[in-house]
């Protein structure tokens, strides 16, 4: 009723050839056709940090009244506000405006930090970077500068963060 | 049975037919494309032994993970290095088999109903796979690992998730600290884990689930990784530096492939694509059926608990309870209509489908409603019965397999059921001693049957390897059996004229002989 047929040379040739072929299609695919992640002749400029706005709004003196509504241990006679300022950015290469962002303070009370992570690719060789940020709305203008002239090698990465200790901006 | 939509049924026919040519080389029982599902098994098991090793040697930490692996390949060639190709093969293998056992389920149709809880707990294992293939690039820490960190860090910044972008992490060497390192480890080794209870999940409503191929194909599979590991070992990049971008890159296409398409196009682009297709793919098992099929009973005045449709059932749908009539049986099967396929399988392994039961209507421990065995039973006596029964063929096939109804002439009575498996190999038996000059039983090809096990029940019962078994005294010189999918009509046709040849060199009526 039932027969098993031993397996003929075109049949194990046949099996040879398709799991040669599942090999070739894992061989050829997990390393072909190569991927140019970035032009030769480019360079990459980061443009991140994540800093903490000044408080929107100066901080004031209780009065004895609204201290008076508050547990005892809840008095201090200095009320700061919680919102932070959203921090702008801009950045001109070559002069030209390259990048402009509000970074708005995270959190529901808007009081963590404001974030920017931007990338831009720019053509490799000299480069006049001027980066400008406020992080104060009661201040018009900005509150730190940084500009600068670079040289960026071909595929080289230029981070532009704010270290918050130093309180200035860095070009790294 | 239902037309599927046009797309699907272009897509199952051009399916049946790659299958079919794979048939014609391994067979049905080794074709590879009908075990997609325990090949993925297999490479995820090839991938974990592989892991093992590859972290037992791996330095952790950020400074030192790329050199133990460059390492590897280079001064351990022969075993790290070659393990640790085959790790990134069976990755890629365990992708390709996890796509094509996706498609071809789909095509086929294999989400709704019954089918529904498995197509939903596999859903997610897409992600969970990709997931776990995208993040071992990363402990490798070479530009790729970079590249690709890196990218999987700016796609995830598109949507608003953390408070700090998590590309910032990888600005500068001195930010990969063995903190994130250790992250990358928890993910490439933690995910599998999820993985693997995710698997388990997918499979609980099958029963007998086939988890692992057969063993000439599993030794085959694995051989073909070790062949191509030992021929194009899998080598580092140069280590990572966050002060470039690594410019020319050898990407792994079947894995990383989302991360040039999401610089092609945009992060928000690869969301998009991700959350449309996971709710088309979470969404199709609650689309409207053309069509409700009943689920089987169990009539309890004659189960008699034999348990025979419990052991047989693919979907795990039947289960033994109390029999209320504790004189008649101690247990009775009781069907849960959620997983029921309504396959019939459960009917052909009942011994109490018997047609030779001397009752006015035959009625079996459990049946399907709709297509009840007594029917069948009526349909073949009047088929044998009729003026022109002389010497008659009988057949019975699969309405999911190749269509019997073109075999239908004259001599020969044809019966196609929901599936073979619901055949009571008694039947066959009956058929004979009713005058049937021959029975030829028709199926799915192996690993190809709708309900996953009613050929191979079929051939086990009429082989008389499992119960019911089709009696010793049964020639089988009569009783032709042909495994044909849909559409594979000419194997049914070589099949027919095949038991044509053998009956015809019987002279007279063939001898049912009863064993000694």
């Amino acid at each position: 009723m039932a027969m098993k047929k031993s397996m003929s040379p075109m049949t194990l040739l046949g099996q040879v050839l398709l799991y040669a072929l599942f090999a070739a299609v894992i061989g050829v695919f997990s390393r072909w056709p190569s991927y140019q992640a970035l032009a030769p002749d480019q360079a990459m400029i980061k443009l991140s940090f994540s800093h903490h706005g000044k408080p929107v709004s100066e901080c004031r003196q209780a009065s004895a009244a609204e201290l008076a509504k508050l547990p005892p241990n809840m008095r201090a006679p200095v009320r700061c506000p919680r919102e932070r300022s959203p921090v702008t950015v801009e950045l001109d290469v070559d002069g030209v405006a390259t990048y402009r962002h509000v970074a708005m303070p995270s959190g529901l009370s808007r009081d963590g930090a404001s974030t920017v992570y931007h990338r831009l690719q720019v053509p490799a060789g000299s480069h006049r970077i001027a980066v400008r940020l406020n992080d104060d709305a009661r201040m018009p203008g900005f509150s730190h500068v940084r500009a600068a002239t670079v040289v960026l090698k071909p595929a080289q990465i230029l981070v532009i963060d704010f270290d918050a200790a130093k309180g200035e901006i860095t070009l790294q | 049975m239902s037309q599927p939509p046009a797309p699907e049924h272009f897509g199952r026919s051009a399916v049946r037919r790659v299958e079919r040519g794979f048939d014609s080389v391994f067979g049905a029982r080794l074709n590879p494309l009908r075990h997609l599902g325990s090949l993925g098994f297999l490479f995820f098991w090839i991938i974990a032994i592989s892991g093992i090793y590859l972290y037992a040697v791996l330095d952790t930490s950020a400074s030192g993970a790329y050199r133990s692996i460059d390492e590897l390949s280079r001064k351990q060639w022969y075993l790290g290095g070659l393990l640790r190709s085959v790790h990134r093969y069976a990755a890629d293998a365990l992708v390709l088999v996890m796509i094509g056992h996706l498609i071809r389920e789909w095509l086929f149709g294999h989400f709704r109903g019954f089918r529904r809880f498995s197509w939903l707990t596999g859903v997610p294992l897409l992600l969970f796979v990709f997931a776990c293939g995208i993040g071992g690039f990363w402990l490798n820490w070479d530009q790729l690992g970079q590249f690709s960190a890196m990218a999987t860090a700016e796609w995830l910044d598109g949507l608003p998730l953390f408070a700090s972008p998590l590309a910032r992490n990888f600005l500068s060497a001195a930010a990969v600290s063995d903190r994130l390192f250790s992250l990358f480890v928890f993910i490439h080794l933690g995910l599998p884990l999820l993985l693997l209870f995710g698997l388990w999940f997918h499979i609980q409503r099958i029963s007998l689930a086939d988890v692992f191929p057969p063993r000439a194909l599993a030794v085959a599979a694995t051989a073909t990784l070790f062949v191509l590991a030992a021929l194009k070992p899998v080598l580092s990049h140069p280590a990572a530096d966050l002060s470039q971008v690594p410019a020319t890159l050898a990407i792994d296409w079947i894995v990383l492939f989302v991360h040039p398409l999401m610089y092609a196009t945009s992060s928000g682009f690869i969301w998009g694509i991700l959350v449309g297709v996971l709710f088309f793919l979470l969404l199709l098992p609650f689309l409207p059926q053309t069509r409700v099929i009943p689920v089987a009973k169990v009539d309890p005045d004659n189960c008699n608990g034999c348990r025979r449709c419990f052991d047989d059932c693919p979907y795990a749908a039947v289960t033994m309870v109390p029999h209320p009539n504790r004189r008649l049986a101690r247990q009775m099967a009781q069907v849960d209509a959620d997983l029921c396929a309504s396959c019939g399988i459960c009917v052909g392994a009942c011994p109490s489908s018997t047609p030779f039961r001397s009752v006015a209507e035959l009625v079996a421990g459990i049946d399907l409603p709709h297509s009840p065995i007594s029917r069948l039973r009526q349909q073949l006596q009047a088929a044998l019965a009729s003026p022109d029964s002389d010497r008659k063929i009988v057949v019975f096939g699969c309405d999911h397999g190749a269509s019997v109804e073109a075999l239908r002439d004259h001599g020969v009575a044809v019966f196609s059921l929901v599936c073979t498996g619901m055949l009571p190999p008694s039947f066959v038996e009956y058929a004979l001693r009713d005058g049937a000059s021959g029975v030829l039983v028709s199926g799915c090809r192996a690993g190809g049957c709708e309900f996953r096990l009613g050929q191979q029940w079929t051939e086990a019962r009429l082989l008389g390897v499992r119960e019911p078994h089709l009696r010793a005294a049964v020639p089988r010189d009569c009783i032709q059996m042909v495994w044909a999918d849909a559409g594979d009509d000419a194997a049914l046709r070589v099949a027919l004229s095949t038991l044509r040849r053998r009956i015809a060199a019987f002279d007279g009526p063939v001898p049912l002989v009863e064993p000694a």
